[in-house]
């Protein structure tokens, strides 16, 4: 884990806030760094901001989104600064993105060859018959059988796993530095999860892609990650390494969400525990979290938690009042 | 479990709006546009037309007086006069009566008959479906004007011919609409829900069906009012429709073509209420129809 | 247990789909579902697992008519029904409610979510429609009672998935089926959604048809466990068993394919590759031999029997996994001991 944490960053972003409408905060404040060959997770629950997060860092934000802070570099690039045409230059070599529902990732009136061979369009002085090879070479690597045939098939032909293996071989086509995965295992079957995940990490291991993955599935982070931030209402509440915020989560909201997990439920508790209360807008006074955690103190109420770190481990830092104290 | 919902005992009146304040609400939002504004102004100005046209018309519509013919406009002639010196303004005026009474008429009764129509062919047994698309087909196949002339000549010219035409061209294309529809509508979960739930056929058809396919149904006559009024105008300018004597814009622009040498002034004042009742209920059409989307108005919701 | 008679009652149900879509086009139909039974007592939840195209959401369907059977027997009651026209699944409604796996689509968008859950009560002319009353209903499904005013579309997943269980709870059901009634729904509000159905059947007695790819989930509920595999049950028997000793390579790779949420348990290989076969073109012999590791030549060409014991399990596979299991393993054994 320590030569990874020596090289540059691909992704260094610090206080990255994203509003929607110049009112709507929808990520406040975001810290984030995604090292080469490391395995990001993002968790949290539905109106977290994690998708706001990650489309940030490929430019797909709508227009009515609008974007501050103090440093966002990707693969040595300002983002803040960056026009229209800088994003397109970036989208590919510098990080490309998979999506939670392989089916509508794909035009459904072209072939897949069709579809693999217009990503290259960067690569003007390469032969069609050389394109062809790398996307057939490309295919086989994310465990295509007959990658040759599949190039005259049309999406539609393919299930959901084989297609999201498609989206991963598209991705890497372009050999990102980063690859951005929004939920990719959410709309399959968890055969093909397990499967999915698994060629994730050979990726890495192999190509030595960066990759960060947003996921509200506790045990899919597990699986792959080396590092998890905890998002919650905009705003990353904790962050560590795997070991660290599966073995010692420190902030409430984390142990909060690891106690509904169904896997880590033990057997026969048939009442399952629930986080009571609804996720607020984020942006408020105070700790976003107060209303519905079960330590909240009046400190809480009012004064928003600092970002702390652990003193046991540098790499482990949360939002709350209570781990500093 | 009580702990995920967090009710405050004090927000437990739940009112349904009346019919009366639905339809206000839905009036606010076909206002809150500036096209349906204009539509609804341009609207409620032919439909007020149409209603006090006897009251509005300073002459009768079809006083002839022989002295006067073809005179230009002037104070006592708003719009001059035609070729048998009948006053122009006054024939626009009731025209509007004729037009709106055969639009909506033949509309109205479209409706009627294709929403059945359309409903059972969408939701019945297959074999009925294709008998019903055949004689829909079979019907629409014909050209308009043989159509008409065919109507024409079995009945004799006159309002009630030209509204039994428009309905006979209507009906397959509106019916049409509203199997496609309910083709669509019928595999959707909350239809298969209402099935489990025992729901009768009448009650999956009126109440569940009909008020999904109801909208784009009325939205598709509001924008065909416009061309129902052109037909009308055409089929009596080609002698087809009502009768000479009985003013219609169709048959002022008929006059007012024979005579253009002489004037445009009867031709400008046959077209000019056509394109204004076009366009009011074009854009009215339009804005009722994004005011009756519940998905595209979120302050509807109270 | 094998006392109480059966609420309802599969036996040996069949699906099929024509594949040509003109009428006398020679190809042969598809089969979804084949043989499937199943029994149902009162109070009890069996929960349905299988992948997409298992024809599990297929089966939910049928037993309630949605999809006619094309062979078997449906008995609500202990009595069989005479065919499978709406007539007769009439009896089979009147007993059941169907929670979709969408529950949004499952509203009228044009009707307000007060009228949706009153509607069972006007279809059957029976229990009150005042608007308390819904209300009242609303509140035992936890579903704000300020939220009746407002169409489907404005409600969130958690909340339109009340709104279609206080709905179904409007003519208190013998039987609810549930199809992935968890899907789309974060996990701190999974289980409010289970301790719901848990807390239905201590009132009402009410069983439980749980249709989901997602054991990890269900377990918690489950009296009772199906496996299904390309339309046919692979493995059946008491949840209990099945989660600490999967006897049909299939249910075990399932187990083991749900990720741990434990850092230090990461698989070093998927426990299963590859994907389900299409129902056109079903492997010989024991349908699940292109995936198993451990297939035999006999795996290959002759398709195993559903074979009942020990005790209430039954499982179809020419070599059963051996019982009890040797180290635990599965991710789902993780805090049991």
């Amino acid at each position: 884990m320590s030569a990874p944490a020596m090289k540059t960053p691909v992704l260094d972003m610090r206080a990255i806030s994203v509003t929607y409408g110049g009112r709507v905060p929808a990520v406040v404040g975001v810290d984030l760094k995604v090292r080469p060959g490391e395995i990001v997770g993002i968790i949290g629950e539905s109106g977290s901001g994690k998708s706001t997060l990650a489309h940030s860092v490929l430019g797909l934000l709508p227009k009515a989104a609008s974007l501050q802070g103090e440093h966002f570099d990707l693969a040595g690039t300002d983002m803040l600064s960056a026009g229209r045409g800088t994003l397109t230059a970036l989208r590919g070599p510098a990080a490309a993105m998979i999506f939670q529902n392989p089916m509508t990732a794909f035009s459904p009136i072209h072939t897949i060859g069709r579809q693999l061979t217009e990503l290259l369009w960067r690569d003007r002085d390469q032969a069609t018959g050389q394109k062809r090879e790398r996307i057939v070479a490309a295919l086989r690597d994310v465990g295509i059988p007959d990658p040759i045939g599949k190039l005259e098939a049309y999406p539609f032909q393919l299930s959901g796993g084989m297609l999201q293996r498609v989206a991963i071989a598209a991705a890497l086509l372009m050999k990102p530095q980063l690859l951005i995965a929004d939920e990719p295992t959410t709309a399959l079957d968890v055969t093909m999860e397990a499967q999915i995940l698994h060629l994730m990490r050979t990726l890495r291991d192999t190509a030595g892609v960066a990759i960060l993955i947003i996921s509200h599935h506790l045990g899919v982070i597990a699986e792959i990650c080396d590092r998890v931030a905890v998002m919650y209402a905009g705003r990353i509440v904790e962050e560590g390494t795997v070991e660290t915020i599966f073995r010692q989560p420190g902030h409430p909201y984390t142990r909060a969400l690891f106690a509904c997990e169904p896997a880590l439920i033990p057997t026969g508790a048939r009442r399952l525990p629930v986080i009571a209360g609804e996720v607020p807008r984020p942006g408020g006074t105070g700790c976003d979290f107060a209303g519905r955690c079960l330590f909240c103190e009046e400190r809480c109420l009012n004064c928003a938690p600092p970002w702390a770190t652990a003193a046991a481990d540098p790499s482990h830092h949360s939002r709350c009042h209570r781990s500093m104290s | 479990m009580a702990a995920v919902t967090a009710t405050t005992a004090g927000e437990t009146t739940i009112r349904e709006p009346g019919p009366l304040q639905r339809a206000g609400i839905t009036l606010a939002h076909v206002l809150s546009h500036p096209l349906g504004a204009i539509g609804f102004v341009l609207v409620v100005l032919i439909v007020a037309t149409a209603l006090f046209a006897p009251w509005i018309a300073p002459y009768s519509p079809t006083a002839i007086s022989v002295k006067e013919r073809l005179a230009d406009p002037s104070l006592s002639h708003l719009l001059g006069t035609d070729q048998l010196g009948r006053d122009l303004f006054s024939r626009v005026i009731v025209g509007t009566r004729t037009a709106m009474t055969v639009a909506l008429t033949a509309l109205s009764v479209s409706i009627a008959i294709a929403l059945p129509l359309g409903l059972i062919a969408g939701y019945g047994p297959r074999w009925l479906d294709a008998i019903m698309i055949l004689v829909f087909d079979s019907v629409s196949s014909l050209p308009m004007i043989m159509l008409g002339l065919a109507v024409v000549v079995l009945l004799g010219p006159g309002v009630s011919t030209v509204i039994l035409v428009i309905v006979l061209y209507s009906v397959p294309s509106y019916a049409r609409l509203v199997r496609t529809q309910t083709l669509s509508l019928k595999t959707r979960d909350f239809i298969k829900a209402e099935q489990v739930m025992n729901a009768g056929t009448p009650r999956i058809l009126f109440r569940h069906l009909l008020p999904n396919v109801i909208g784009p149904l009325v939205i598709l006559a509001c924008l065909d009012i416009s061309t129902v009024i052109t037909l009308e105008a055409g089929l009596s300018f080609l002698g087809l429709g009502v009768k000479p004597q009985i003013p219609s814009w169709g048959n002022i622009l008929s006059d007012g073509f024979a005579v253009i040498r002489n004037s445009a002034v009867p031709v400008i004042a046959g077209g000019a209420p056509l394109i204004l009742a076009t366009v009011g209920f074009t854009f009215f059409g339009e804005a009722l129809r994004d005011a009756l989307d519940p998905k595209l108005n979120p302050e509807r919701k109270p | 247990m094998s006392a109480t008679p059966a609420l309802i009652e599969a036996d040996r149900l069949s699906v099929q789909v024509p594949t040509g879509r003109l009428p006398f086009s020679q190809k042969a139909p598809l089969s979804i579902l084949i043989n499937v039974s199943l029994s149902i007592r009162p109070g009890e939840i069996v929960c349905m697992v299988g992948e997409s195209g298992s024809g599990k959401t297929t089966f939910g369907r049928a037993l309630l008519g949605l999809i006619k059977p094309s062979a078997g027997s449906i008995t609500l009651d202990g009595a069989a029904l005479p065919d499978f026209s709406n007539r007769s699944f009439r009896a089979v409604r009147r007993q059941a409610a169907l929670l979709f796996q969408d529950p949004l689509s499952s509203f009228n968008p044009r009707q307000r979510i007060g009228a949706m859950i009153a509607e069972p009560r006007r279809i059957a002319r029976s229990g009150s429609t005042r608007m308390q009353d819904i209300a009242a209903l609303a509140r035992q499904a936890g579903l704000s009672e300020r939220l009746l005013a407002r169409f489907p579309h404005a409600l969130s997943g958690g909340q339109a998935r009340r709104a279609a269980v206080a709905r179904a709870l409007s003519v208190v059901p013998r039987l609810i089926v549930a199809d992935e009634p968890t899907a789309g729904l974060d996990v701190s509000i999974q289980g409010g959604v289970l301790n719901l159905f848990l807390d239905i059947r201590e009132q009402h007695d009410t069983a439980f048809l749980l249709i989901t790819h997602n054991l990890s989930v269900v377990r918690h509920v489950a009296d009772r466990i199906v496996i299904l595999y390309l339309g046919r049950v692979v493995e059946s028997g008491p949840a209990a068993e099945i989660l600490a000793s999967p006897r049909h390579p299939y249910t075990r790779a399932l187990l083991e394919s749900e990720p741990v949420p434990d850092p230090a348990r990461r698989r070093a290989e998927p426990p299963v590759i590859g994907e389900v076969p299409s129902i056109a073109a079903r492997p010989p012999g024991c349908e699940f031999h292109t995936r198993c590791r451990h297939a035999q030549a006999r795996c290959r060409s002759e398709a195993p029997r559903l074979a009942d014991g020990p005790g209430d399990r039954q499982v179809a596979c020419h070599f059963p996994l051996p019982e009890p299991q040797p180290a635990a393993r599965g991710s789902l054994r993780l805090v049991s001991n």
